[in-house]
Order: structure tokens, then C-alpha cells, then sequence
């Protein structure tokens, strides 16, 4: 499944997988904003910028190809809006939304492709986000690919049943949803059942905090400026 | 020096009214390891969540001389640890360091004092090695491991295993008996595989329809009761 | 495609998308915390399963016909069995997930996703089960909630698009209304039928709607939602659509609602174009945004958590 590869790449050793997670975010927001509010030359930018990702992920020692095909996940429904934008008689608008969301895309690959997404999530929580919300994040994270296993199993269960295409097949898959409504929630009462028993005093603990280094604070500052640089250099000289 | 566990008459009834357990009387001496066998739903389960006060009936439970209540309860989840059947759901933190660490924060230790004795059970489960990895790319057996560590941390004086050779295969099932055999505590083993109960502990009790049947010798139980799959057909005697 | 519509960046024009990201944190925090007040933290794993079953619940095929099949979207599925804020929160990290790990949605784009899905989407699929879902009109009331969880986040998505400028002829925008509306009545069929199987097997799952509800501010709150939602989408597209629509309905308060102070605001402080549409979206935006403030205050506690 797709987020095997990307805990796989997640748990590298480069120096970018190194980096206080804060760092990495605060980094990719500046870096979606100098993209998003660009509005000239931008294929040239786009250009620069595409380069500006390859040379992170390749110093990040990330598959350059298998990110490139992963970003590429957006295509299918970006090509399709700018398509509406070319016949709607605004081409340049179209070229512009597939450049901008596919560079998006790979620069959010960089940065989880290079951190665990539960550091990711810590790292968002210092930053501010509600803890609340962000534990549900983690929760649902870890249970995400063992509840769609039990749904896989009860969809291949029922293929080799030979699964009716009428209204039958209709109220099966109801009946086969309520099931893994109520097994997900079964698993959620034997989580809090193991939580119980090991002493859960009604609020989670974290093991570790973060350190914000000076390499980190140099990286920010480095990843900060290369994206607003390159796009002043272009927008000065094309 | 009060019992490890003592029970007297104890009775429950789940929500519909059903009664699950019909005044059951059980005792753990120190250093002792007691297997609970019985068929499914004759309330060996039932049984040992009352013993950490997951469930609570009519009659007493009373934990290294506690007796089980709200007040009592933090006290009693770290003299009594408890290793679920469902590893999967034991197992609810994103990687193994942090979910053998849950219970020692749980428990009031520092960072430090966590930490390090989330890795000194590790070590004794030997999954030191796995000490970043996400739970859920685990093997069974190793997440059981990684579940007895989780317990092992808390330093308690009994263990209760539910079930733990499930979803083990037989390597599994040998490295973890080897595993159990090496652990000091004492030991309530709700099973089903009587060569375990044989191999670990000295005395039985059957559950049956919510009481305990018969008392004795491991394999007096297993014989008695017909409770031995050894590839020849036992009589099963009532 | 996921939980709706998902926004992707680049897609928005920056008012537009930095708008909704600044007015998207405080409408998260407050469904937060009124989520934590039900729920406290011993609760964080049932959110984040039911988060992972939502997920997984897109490899179960709904057959509606030759070679299509549907699949549930969920958020008035959630919002009638944890309560609206809880299942708020649960879309709210389900979105998270699906833009940083599935690269489904943008990162910029998460106010406008958010505000969509996880809070006006999830409003409007629960305020009818909240109106309805203790009387006869029970299985209306899963049915519309299922259907305008949908239609709603996908009619501000077109909206929020057509604002930033993406150029959609009027036939266009129809042909995505009707899909959308597709959509939306199949969710509505899917979730009515998950609710009733769920029934089957626990009656429990489903909750009751809270005694001493409020039916008054509810409604409000339903037909605000929904009108500002269409209102929006009229808003946004050329002014002589909502006097169209304003002739052809005979709905002169729409046209008084969203024209008239807002033809004034536009003539009197901008002469660009451009600025004068988003102006007016957002101030539809805005008008929906407040709309669910003061029903969320306004409306009956929940039951039990």
C-alpha cells in the first residue's frame, strides 16, 4: 500500500530526516506561499523550483523517480480542471493550477517523506495545532491500514461469495459496513481496555520533547530564503 | 503477608442480564503460575478483567490485600499487569519505545526513568532492536513480545496473559513459553493450549458456565476434562 | 476522491485561500473544544478508529447499477453516532491525513477543505437528524443529512473556485451541480442503509437526538446553511444569476440578501471587478461562517458522550 513506502522513506538517516520536524514545516509553508502567490514567469519558476525539490530529495537521499510518480498522484483531477480552464478560454490559468498543485504536492513529499509522520504531528502540536486533534491524527494513523486490512478481508470474502450487482449487493454492502462500524468500535473498547490496565491516568504523556538546534534554525533559514530568492532572481531578470 | 490474589464468591451479569460468573472463589500465591482453562464463554476472561478492575461484580477481589476499588485502582494496575489476546490493540502508540514507556509515565516516572526502563524490558523480551519501529510492521510474535514488555516496565508482581499464543505459529508459541518460563513473576494463564499450561504452571482450575469445576494438577485438569488436542481423540469426560 | 471534494493548491487565488486558512483556526479550535467537553482523552483512540474506518469504508462497492458503484463519504454517518463536533474533529484529521500522507488535497488548501468537509459539511449532515431524528420523518431526516453533508461541501468548493477564477460557463457549473447531486442523493441512500444495518446490531451505535433540542434554532440553522451555501454559489458566479434566480423562484430575500448590501459595498469601496466578486464570496463565506457560530451556541447540548 502507498504509505508503506512512504514509513519506509521516513525512516532514513539523512541529514534532512535529522532536522526538527518545526523546521521542516515552517520551511514548506514559505515555500507553498512564494509558490501559490507567484503569478509571472511561471513555468520558468516552476522549472527552478522542480529543481530546488530534486536537489532536497536527492541530498535526502529519497527516491527522486518514486517521489516524482507519487507527487504525480494529483495529475488525474488537476488535468481535468485545467482542461475546464482551457476551454473556458483561459489556458495560461490552467497551465498555472497543474504547475502550482503538482509542486505542492512534491514539496509536502519532501517533508513527510523525510519524517515520521507521529514526529511530524509532535512537531505540529508545538507549533500550535490542538493536541486534541492532532492525538486523533496519531490514532488514526496507526489503525488506518489494520481496519482497511479487515475491510479488504471482508471484501475478498465476499467476492469469492460471488457478490450480487443488484439491490442485493446494495444492502450487503450496508450490512458489510455496519460489521466493520461495529468491529472498529470493538477494537476501540479493547484499546481503552489496554490503556486501563496499564494505569491510564485520563491524559496522555509524551516521551519526548524536541530540541531546536542551530543546524535547524540554519536549515530554516536556508530553505526559507532559496524559494523567495530564486522567484526575486526571476522575476527580475526574465 | 496477604495472597497475591484472592477472590471470594465473586459474581457478574452482563448488560442483558446473563450471568457470566456464579460465585467464584480463587487464590495466587506468590511465585505461583495458575492456568485458567475452560471452553470459550465459560467466563475465564470475564474472570481476570475483574481482576484489575475492568469489570466489577458482587463479591470480593483483593490484589497483594487490596481490595478492587475506584480508590484502590492505580495502585492495583501496577502490582497486576495484563497482556491481551489482540495485540494489535495493545500496542496503540506509534513505535515500541513509546508504548513499553506509556505505563512507566502512566505511573509517575520521568522521561529518563521511563525510557530507560522501557528499554531494560525490551531488553528482556529481546526486541531492543525494534525499539523505533512502528507497531503495526511488527510479527505477531514479536508484538506479544513488545505487549509483555509494555507490561514488564511497570514492574508488577503478577502477570495475567489472555490467550497468548494466538496468532502465534509454533516457533512463536516455543520462543515465547521459553520467554514466560524465564519471567519471575507470578502468572494467571487464560489458555487454551494445555501444552503451555503443562509446560508453565503447576496447578489448574476449569472454568465451566461461569463457576470453577475442578482445581488441580495441570494435567489431572487436561485429563479429566478431555482438554488435550495430542492428535489422538480423548474421552471427553464431563 | 475521498471524504468530498478536496481542494488541491494552486487552485484558489490567495484571498480567497488565506482567508479561509485565518478563519478556519478558530471555527477548528472551537469544534475542539466542544468536542474535548463530550469527549475526553481517554476517547482519542474511538476518534481515531472511527477516523480509520471512515477510510477504510471506501473499499466497500455500493453497486448502483452497470459498472458504477458508490462508496460512503461519511460525515453525517459520524455525525449521528459521535455527536457533530466529535465527528468534526474526526474529518478534521482524516483531511489532515489525506493531504500530508495520501497527497489528496492541499496544505493551503486545508482552511478552505476544512471549512467545507470537516465543519459546514458535517453541520449540515447532522442538523437534519438533529430536526427529525426523533420523529416519523426519521429515515428522511439520515437520508437528507447524508445528502447535504455532500451537496453542501462540494457547492462551496465550486463556489470558493468559480471566486478565484476558474473560468466555468453556466452550463458547466450545471453539469457539476448535477453531479454533485448524484452524489449527494447516493450518500444520502448509503448512509440511511449503514444506519439501519447498524441498528440491526446494536441499536446503541445511533444517537438519539438530545432532549430539550432546540427546533426553532435548528431549523434556522439548516436553512441558513443551505442558503447561504446556494446563495454563495450565486454569489459567485455573475450578478444577473441571482436575478434569474431571484425571477424564476420568486426568491426576492436571497436576492435582497446577497445583491443589495452587497452591490452597495462593492460599488462604493472597489471599481475592479475581480475584487468586487471576491468581496461579495467572501462576505457569503462569512455570512455562513456566522451562521454556524450562533447555531453552535445557540443549539441544545448533546447528550451523553
Amino acid at each position: 500500500m502507498h504509505h508503506v513506502v512512504l514509513e519506509r522513506w521516513s525512516r532514513g538517516a539523512s541529514p534532512l530526516h535529522r532536522r526538527d520536524p518545526r523546521a521542516k514545516f515552517a520551511a514548506l509553508l514559505v515555500f507553498l506561499v512564494v509558490l501559490a502567490t507567484a503569478h509571472r514567469d511561471l513555468p520558468l519558476l516552476a522549472g527552478a523550483f522542480l529543481l530546488l525539490l530534486a536537489a532536497t530529495l536527492l541530498w535526502a537521499r529519497v527516491p527522486l523517480a518514486g517521489a516524482l510518480r507519487r507527487a504525480a498522484l494529483v495529475l488525474p483531477f488537476t488535468l481535468l480542471a485545467a482542461a475546464l480552464c482551457w476551454f473556458g478560454g483561459d489556458p495560461a490559468r490552467g497551465l498555472h493550477l497543474v504547475l502550482k498543485s503538482y509542486l505542492s504536492a512534491l514539496a509536502v513529499l519532501t517533508v513527510v517523506s523525510t519524517t515520521p509522520l507521529p514526529l511530524l504531528l509532535r512537531g505540529l502540536e508545538l507549533l500550535g495545532a490542538p493536541r486534541f486533534l492532532l492525538m486523533v491524527a496519531q490514532f488514526l494513523y496507526r489503525y488506518l491500514f489494520v481496519i482497511s486490512e479487515e475491510a479488504q478481508h471482508m471484501r475478498s470474502a465476499a467476492a469469492s461469495r460471488g457478490f450480487a450487482r443488484r439491490s442485493g449487493g446494495f444492502r450487503a454492502a450496508a450490512g458489510a459496513l455496519a460489521v466493520l462500524f461495529a468491529r472498529s468500535y470493538a477494537r476501540a473498547a479493547e484499546i481503552h481496555r489496554a490503556m486501563l490496565a496499564r494505569a491510564f491516568p485520563g491524559r496522555f504523556h509524551t516521551l519526548g520533547a524536541l530540541r531546536f538546534r542551530a543546524a535547524d534554525a540554519a536549515f530554516l533559514a536556508l530553505a526559507a530564503l532559496a524559494p523567495a530568492l530564486i522567484r526575486a532572481a526571476i522575476e527580475r531578470l526574465a | 503477608m496477604p495472597r497475591l490474589i484472592q477472590v471470594h464468591n465473586l459474581s457478574f451479569r452482563y448488560e442483558d442480564g446473563t450471568p457470566a460468573l456464579r460465585g467464584v472463589d480463587f487464590h495466587l500465591e506468590a511465585g505461583e503460575s495458575v492456568a485458567l482453562l475452560g471452553s470459550n464463554g465459560s467466563g475465564k476472561t470475564t474472570f481476570v478483567m475483574h481482576l484489575n478492575g475492568l469489570l466489577s461484580g458482587e463479591g470480593s477481589v483483593e490484589i497483594c490485600g487490596l481490595p478492587v476499588r475506584k480508590a484502590n485502582l492505580p495502585a492495583i494496575r501496577r502490582k497486576i499487569g495484563m497482556v491481551f489476546q489482540d495485540s494489535e490493540s495493545q500496542l496503540f502508540m506509534p513505535t515500541v519505545l513509546e508504548d513499553v514507556a506509556f505505563g512507566p509515565l502512566n505511573l509517575g516516572m520521568t522521561r529518563e526513568d521511563a525510557s530507560s526502563a522501557a528499554r531494560a524490558a525490551l531488553d528482556t523480551v529481546s526486541m531492543s532492536a525494534a525499539i523505533h519501529r512502528a507497531p503495526y510492521h511488527l510479527s505477531a510474535g514479536e508484538k506479544k513480545r513488545v505487549a509483555i514488555a509494555g507490561i514488564l516496565a511497570m514492574n508488577p508482581e503478577i502477570l495475567v496473559l489472555d490467550e497468548p499464543t494466538t496468532f502465534l505459529d509454533p516457533p512463536g508459541q516455543r520462543a515465547l513459553a521459553e520467554l514466560l518460563a524465564r519471567l519471575p513473576q507470578a502468572k494467571v494463564l487464560v489458555t487454551h493450549d494445555a501444552a503451555l499450561a503443562r509446560s508453565l504452571c503447576t496447578r489448574a482450575v476449569f472454568f465451566q458456565d461461569g463457576r470453577i469445576a475442578a482445581e488441580g494438577p495441570v494435567q489431572e485438569i487436561v485429563n479429566r476434562f478431555g482438554w488435550d488436542f495430542a492428535g489422538e481423540p480423548s474421552k471427553s469426560a464431563q | 476522491m475521498g471524504v468530498g471534494v478536496h481542494i488541491y493548491d494552486g487552485f484558489l487565488s490567495t484571498p480567497v485561500w488565506a482567508a479561509m486558512d485565518v478563519a478556519a483556526v478558530p471555527a477548528v479550535g472551537y469544534m475542539v473544544r466542544r468536542a474535548q467537553r463530550q469527549f475526553d482523552e481517554s476517547r482519542i483512540p474511538l476518534l481515531g478508529v472511527m477516523g480509520a474506518f471512515v477510510f477504510a469504508a471506501q473499499m466497500i462497492n455500493f453497486p448502483v447499477g452497470i459498472g458504477t458503484s458508490g462508496h460512503l463519504v461519511g460525515g453525517a454517518l459520524l455525525a449521528c453516532t459521535l455527536g457533530p463536533a466529535a465527528a468534526g474533529v474526526v474529518l478534521c484529521a482524516i483531511i489532515a491525513i489525506q493531504a500530508l500522507v495520501f497527497q489528496d488535497g492541499g496544505i493551503l488548501a486545508l482552511g478552505p477543505n476544512l471549512i467545507n468537509m470537516a465543519i459546514l459539511g458535517v453541520l449540515a449532515g447532522y442538523l437534519p437528524y438533529y430536526l427529525w431524528g426523533g420523529t416519523p420523518w426519521r429515515k428522511f431526516a439520515i437520508f437528507a443529512g447524508g445528502a447535504l453533508s455532500v451537496m453542501v461541501s462540494a457547492i462551496l468548493a465550486l463556489a470558493e473556485l468559480l471566486i478565484s477564477g476558474v473560468p466555468m460557463s453556466h452550463s458547466v457549473v450545471g453539469v457539476s451541480l448535477a453531479l454533485f447531486l448524484v452524489s449527494a442523493l447516493l450518500e444520502g441512500a448509503i448512509t440511511l442503509a449503514v444506519v439501519q444495518a447498524l441498528e440491526a446490531i446494536q441499536p446503541g451505535f445511533v444517537r438519539q437526538p438530545a432532549a430539550g433540542r432546540s427546533f426553532a434554532r435548528g431549523a434556522l440553522g439548516l436553512a441558513a446553511v443551505v442558503l447561504a451555501a446556494v446563495g454563495f454559489l450565486f454569489a459567485s458566479t455573475a450578478p444577473d444569476g441571482i436575478e434569474s434566480l431571484g425571477h424564476a423562484t420568486g426568491m426576492d430575500h436571497v436576492r435582497r440578501l446577497f445583491t443589495t448590501p452587497l452591490a452597495g459595498y462593492q460599488l462604493a469601496l472597489y471599481g475592479d471587478p475581480w475584487l468586487r466578486k471576491t468581496a461579495a464570496g467572501l462576505a457569503g463565506i462569512a455570512i455562513v461562517y456566522g451562521a454556524c457560530l450562533l447555531i453552535g451556541r445557540g443549539v441544545a447540548r448533546r447528550g451523553r458522550a
